[in-house]
């Protein structure tokens, strides 16, 4: 039996006006184990707190019942309060009688009567409370960033900038992401390589960054302040340490037919390659696919020609163990794959292309190193038709049900740059909606159809059909009420995005949640938009929802501002009202595991005396208390009751039922 | 009990933190009015509700329970709210199959921005248990005091 007091607060009149206090007081301190009860004016002053603290020493308190405000409002000052005179924070419990009860009745009875019952629940409750601390964790003050685009760049710079470690792991060969495909950047249409590459190259010799480039995670163990991952370095036959980059084995492989993926298949590369010129790190990587000698063990040009000795036929996948405090998801999104929308013809002409694709037709970096030519016979084109909205905002089964964001942009500095470049073409846009809200960007769009005169046709394209070299393109314009044919000579097409297909398996790894789209959720929509609700996960850039590169590097350094946070503390103190194994029940059987969001509950095999002097191992459930967020899912799914949650535990909950009830 | 006696219904919520406790607190700070007699247990997450904790309201002569949480969707703990909804479906076809009335017992979805909401909420169930009248085919009589 706790000693416990009772203060009963007036909160000037908002609860002395429709509550008897003195009443409260009175009744409540017949009730079992209440030794002292009291009522005043304002118990949250300065005075109300010493008179609480007095009593605490006074008549020996263990535990303290305040009828008050909302403990959302000040359950944390009482805490502290009782604290400081020497009693544990989790001793205290709050009746609230001021938002639940004086605020919402007008008979001063009722009230009163109400006000006594939720009094009596707080009583029954404190008497089951024990003392709870706080435990700390340390933190491990290294930051992992999975991801190399401009997101995780971003992250990485901001981190290493406040002077903590930080490691980039890229799955491609070099860093640099989606961004280095783009030519030039709306608004303000500057070549996205001379903002990005600068970028890159800082990173690369940033000694706070470490880059595991054609590198992946392959497991996530631990929690917030002690991750461990395994990252794979997935062999590349090239010794990075020795390769200089100078590109002669690029040039002298035979193996020519290999397609380019950086320029998404438009033209060819050989069997080792760097994937451009910027790369960073700028060294060479074989692709097993092609190479005749990973295949069949002839060639070995590339080992001949390579005066740095930097090829390594040998080499394999090596896995790396690292620990972090704390993990930023940048995995970025990706085009769809457009083989459901065959009504585009974009699997039976090469002239229907995505916009990315067009994207690298545009870059003088390019397969056609900057001249718009059809990809079917290198002719210019003298009309184009961009199709809006393929895939997005899609109400079948087809598509993505989102907006894909980017792609209003996109199309309108597509088509500008189009007529700037070559003004005898007939550019037309057809869209559901032109979407443009972003600092500039009305200003843009309008700029293409009144400065440039881009045809804008709302409406959607309902076939493409290939026909004597020309797309013949049908179409509604329904402002205009009609169909349309038109000849072009290509079609671009603006494919939603979706998030890359590494995420969800990352997910999984790090039991962070994601929507039914994939894209990763964060820990609240507006107040926590960079977190996600595992804690000491992070989320950068596109993997969260569709971004451009500005919103994309506001919320990577938004991010990193989270993770410099995390990493300057030593420790990191833990919610004590975690759940709690009674390890004599658990019979291992795995419901809590499966049941908790955090991935805080793991198993052992302990030793427990059995009859005549036998030990039995047996399988127990244990719960991290540095993961546990304590939701207390477990302990409902606990089939033998073994589970429960520290300062909500089973019997203070139906202590508080009975009390009401009674 | 004398039949003259009007019906005072017990009704305990059992409200989650992170929404519908502070859905409670902002019909109070607004000054919504609902029934003295719903009493509310603060809990973490609805999905902290062991559906014995509702047995056990109404063993001891609750009238009506009922669990907010926050929408579907939204849970702080991401899926809490989803494991209630499955816990409290499985409750329901119990209680159905006991003879308990369908009635007694519900879940309701409040945001913390809906002050509104619960006060409706509250009224509303307030006035299903008066029509519904005690529950005695739940209550435990070894339980009660007088």
């Amino acid at each position: 039996m706790q000693r416990v007091g009772v203060f009963v607060c007036w909160c000037g009149s908002n609860i002395a006006a429709t509550v008897d206090v003195e009443k409260v007081a009175e009744v409540l301190a017949k009730e079992p184990g209440v030794v002292f009860s009291t009522n005043y004016q304002y118990m949250c002053s300065q005075a109300g707190q010493e008179m609480i603290q007095e009593s605490i020493a006074k008549y020996n308190l263990t535990g303290v019942v305040i009828c008050s405000c909302s403990p959302r409002m000040h359950e944390n000052t009482f805490r502290k309060t009782c604290e400081k005179a020497g009693l544990n924070p989790y001793m205290v419990e709050i009746a609230n009688i001021r938002e639940q009860c004086s605020w919402i009745h007008k008979d001063k009875e009722t009230a009163t009567e109400k006000a006594v019952i939720l009094g009596r629940a707080a009583i029954a409750k404190v008497h089951l409370n024990a003392p709870l601390t706080s435990g700390t964790s340390p933190v491990k003050k290294r930051a992992l960033v999975i991801g190399g685009g401009i997101a995780g760049i971003q992250t990485a710079l901001d981190i290493a900038d406040a002077g903590f470690d930080v490691d980039i792991v890229e799955k491609e060969p070099t860093i640099g992401g989606k961004m280095t495909q783009i030519d030039k950047t709306f608004p303000t249409l500057d070549c996205a390589a001379c903002i990005l590459t600068p970028k890159m190259v800082d990173a690369a010799q940033n000694e706070k960054i470490h880059i595991y480039s054609y590198s992946e995670v392959s497991s996530v163990k631990g929690f917030v302040g002690n991750f461990k991952v395994t990252i794979k370095k997935k062999a590349r036959y090239v010794d990075e340490t020795k390769c200089t980059g100078c590109g002669l084995c690029t040039e002298k492989c035979p193996q020519k037919k290999v397609p380019n993926a950086f320029n998404l298949g438009l033209d060819n590369r050989r069997a080792i390659y760097i994937p451009f010129a910027q790369a960073v790190p700028k060294v060479a990587t074989i692709d097993a696919d092609y190479c005749t000698m990973l295949k069949s063990g002839k060639c070995g040009v590339c080992s001949k020609v390579c005066t740095a000795g930097a090829i390594d036929y040998t080499q394999k996948d090596a896995f790396i163990e690292q620990e972090y405090g704390a993990i930023v998801v940048a995995t970025g999104f990706n085009p769809i794959k457009l083989d459901q929308y065959d009504e585009f013809a974009y699997s039976q002409s090469p002239d229907v292309v995505t916009s990315l694709e067009f994207e690298r037709l545009m870059n003088a970096a390019g397969p056609t190193g900057g001249t718009l030519l059809r990809p079917s016979d290198g002719q210019h084109p003298h009309t184009i038709v961009f199709v809006q909205c393929v895939g997005s905002r899609c109400d079948d089964s087809k598509g993505k049900p989102y907006c894909s964001k980017i792609c209003c942009m996109y199309t309108a500095k597509h088509a500008m740059l189009c007529r700037e470049k070559y003004p005898d073409t007939d550019v037309y846009v057809f869209y559901i909606d032109v979407r443009t809200p972003g600092k500039n960007f009305d200003e843009f769009y309008r700029r293409a159809v009144e400065e440039y005169g881009v045809h804008y046709v709302k409406g959607m394209v309902g076939k493409v059909v290939p026909e004597n070299g020309k797309l013949k393109v049908q179409a509604s314009d329904l402002i205009g009420n009609q169909q349309l044919h038109i000849d072009a000579d290509m079609v671009v097409l603006a494919a939603a995005i979706e998030p890359d297909k590494s995420a969800r398996p990352l997910a999984t790894m790090l039991t962070a949640s994601m929507d039914t789209n994939d894209f990763f959720t964060e820990a609240h929509p507006k107040l926590r938009p960079v977190e996600s609700p595992t804690a000491g996960i992070f989320l950068s850039g596109a993997c969260q929802g569709p971004k451009d590169i500005p919103e994309t590097v506001a919320q990577a350094s938004a991010a990193a501002a989270k993770v410099i946070g995390l990493l300057n503390k030593d420790h990191l103190v833990c919610n004590p009202c975690t759940a709690q194994p009674d390890e004599l029940m658990c019979n291992g059987c795995s419901s809590c595991e499966k049941v908790c969001p955090y991935g805080a509950i793991t198993y052992v095999d302990k030793e427990f005396r059995g009859p005549n002097r036998t030990t039995l191992l047996r399988r127990v459930a244990q719960v991290n208390p540095a993961v546990c967020q304590g939701c207390g899912a477990c302990t409902v799914a606990c089939p033998s009751g073994a589970m429960d949650l520290k300062g909500f535990s089973n019997k203070q909950i139906m202590a508080e039922v009975d009390a009401i009830c009674r | 009990m004398p039949v003259n006696e009007e019906f005072k219904p017990t009704i305990v919520a059992f409200c989650c933190n992170w929404c519908s406790y502070a859905g409670a607190d902002l019909s109070g700070t607004n000054r919504l009015q609902y029934p003295a007699n719903v009493k509310i247990i603060r809990i973490p997450c609805s999905c902290r509700l062991n559906p014995m904790f509702v047995l056990r309201a109404f063993q001891r002569g609750a009238d009506g329970v009922i669990l907010c949480g926050c929408h579907p969707g939204d849970c702080h703990y991401t899926t809490g709210n989803y494991y209630a909804r499955r816990r409290m479906t499985l409750l329901f076809s119990m209680l159905d199959f006991l003879g308990i009335e369908r009635e007694r017992t519900r879940v309701e979805w409040v945001s913390a921005a809906e002050g509104a909401k619960f006060a409706a909420t509250m009224n509303d169930f307030s006035a299903t248990i008066h029509k519904l009248g005690p529950n005695r085919r739940l209550e435990d009589l070894r339980c009660r005091k007088d």
